[in-house]
């Protein structure tokens, strides 16, 4: 079986694929690519169902040896792509010869970066996903140096794609729809102008769990304690601090703070990639 | 679980895919828990990609049509409490928590009671949350509920057998955290690699039983 070995990890870089939702009602967090457009896009690229398995980096990509040819794509956040120090396609398939060095380097926009191979990293799945699940620790250890990991077979001819319109990450500002609900009847009516305000900004706490903000705190009309109740992906949770937390794909299966609202799936992807800093707007929309 | 006969569900759309079912509190929320896995087994719910019962929640996420479901729901008669009698898992624990002198203080007996009282009760897994596997089993009487810790622990043995509010849980991995620890047991709550990962899912019923 080919392998691929860890020249540089980066700051941060995991084993994703589309994770393991079924199991919420045991505490099993979903997981799986924060950026799941653009996580199905790579494995388009390389030829590969939108299951198998990529590397998702952080803020300053990584670096990988392959001991056999393989074609990959690297997605997501823009960034530099080397094969062996030489300038190769970001968002394209790319052939790399067997032994050598690819470098994606750090992301020019947004933060992560997706980086598919042919075959999929092939690490044993548990509870039917590779990913890892960075609140339970269950799936594979991000990456460290050295490190190898195995790919999989490649399993059909890349994509005939020269050229992928992508929508840049968001610089100017993160703008989030807000579907209300279920506990925005415990926020006092002016939270609603607060959110949709200019207040703000992307943490630098935030991490695969969620996307946590720095602003005003949200007024409440209630304040007693919530009884833990189901989350769900995307849900604006707000702690006794009064700053939403967006709930990404790590999130506790369960929680005791009130939800104001839920940020619908699709718009979750401009989150992952929202660096801390960023201005980011709740704009309720329609259920 | 009488109260539950006259349950009236109160159904809350959650983003755009899901749906909180709120019920009057812990009792009816598994009995409604259950009633869903009923429908469910009988073919007669749509795809529902999962059912987390929490305190007083059920909630329905990746639902494809969640308004059409809450009108369904709306309609529903939950019989009262056939909550199906399984055979309980059985734990064994060694009563030799940390906490279990401050848990006899607090229940107002001597420290040997407790082991007897505790290891005397039936309980329920009313939902997991917190860690993979753990599960909130409830069934202590209301006079031996306790407060958390003032100040959690920074690292909880797996295996250890706490007490919070209402519930008894079993830290199924070494964790920070808040419960009265009043002892631990051999038994694995969470194995990925075993079929069923988890020990405890909500309904399981769960008995302790003290390793002398």
């Amino acid at each position: 079986m080919s392998s691929l070995t860890v020249v540089r990890a980066g700051a941060l870089t995991t084993v994703q694929d589309l994770g393991r939702p079924g199991h919420a009602h045991l505490g099993v967090p979903r997981s799986g690519a924060l950026d799941e457009p653009a996580h199905l896009l790579a494995n388009r690229l390389v030829g590969n169902p939108g299951g198998c398995a990529t590397l998702e980096t952080t803020v300053n990509g990584c670096a990988l040896r392959t001991d056999t040819a393989v074609t990959v794509a690297v997605t997501g956040a823009p960034c530099a792509v080397r094969a062996d120090g030489r300038p190769v396609a970001w968002c394209a398939p790319v052939r790399l010869p067997a032994g050598a060095v690819l470098d994606v380097g750090p992301a020019r926009a947004g933060l992560r970066s997706y980086v598919a191979f042919a075959g999929g990293v092939a690490v044993p799945p548990v509870l039917g996903s590779r990913s890892r699940d960075l609140l339970s620790g269950l799936g594979p250890d991000p990456l460290a140096d050295g490190a190898r990991l195995p790919l999989g077979a490649p399993c059909g001819p890349p994509a005939a794609a020269d050229v992928v319109p992508w929508a840049a990450p968001p610089t100017g500002g993160l703008v989030l729809p807000l579907v209300l609900g279920p506990r925005d009847d415990w926020f006092a009516p002016q939270a609603l102008r607060i959110l949709a305000g200019d207040g703000f900004r992307v943490s630098s706490a935030s991490n695969r769990i969620g996307l946590r903000t720095d602003g005003p705190a949200l007024p409440r009309a209630r304040t007693d304690e919530l009884p833990s109740e189901g989350m769900v992906l995307g849900a604006v949770q707000v702690p006794p601090a009064g700053r939403p937390v967006v709930f990404l794909a790590d999130h506790p299966t369960t929680g005791g703070y009130p939800v104001v609202g839920v940020v619908p799936a699709p718009a979750l992807a401009a989150a992952a990639q929202a660096a801390p800093g960023t201005p980011v707007r709740f704009v309720p929309v329609r259920a | 679980m009488t109260g539950a006969a006259a349950m009236r569900p109160r159904v809350l759309p959650v983003g755009r895919h899901a749906l909180l079912v709120e019920v009057a509190g812990s009792e009816e929320a598994q009995v409604f828990h259950a009633e869903l896995l009923r429908r469910r087994a009988a073919g007669a719910l749509p795809p529902i990609r999962e059912i987390v019962p929490a305190a007083r929640t059920v909630l329905l996420d990746g639902v494809g049509d969640p308004h059409a479901l809450a009108a369904r729901i709306a309609e529903w008669t939950v019989p009262p409490a056939d909550a199906a009698e399984g055979e309980p898992v059985v734990l064994p624990v060694r009563y030799d928590g940390a906490d279990l002198a401050e848990v006899a203080a607090l229940w107002g007996v001597a420290e040997e009671e407790v082991p007897r009282l505790h290891a005397s009760m039936s309980f329920r897994v009313a939902f997991c949350g917190f860690a993979p596997g753990f599960g909130y089993l409830t069934g202590a009487p209301e006079h031996l509920h306790v407060p958390r810790r003032a100040t959690p622990r920074t690292a909880v043995p797996a295996g250890s057998v706490g007490l919070a509010g209402p519930y008894t849980g079993v830290y199924p991995s070494s964790s920070p955290g808040g419960w009265q620890l009043i002892g631990r047991t051999d038994v694995r709550l969470w194995d990925p690699a075993r079929e069923p990962a988890a020990l405890l899912a909500p309904g399981t019923r769960v008995r302790f039983e003290e390793i002398a």
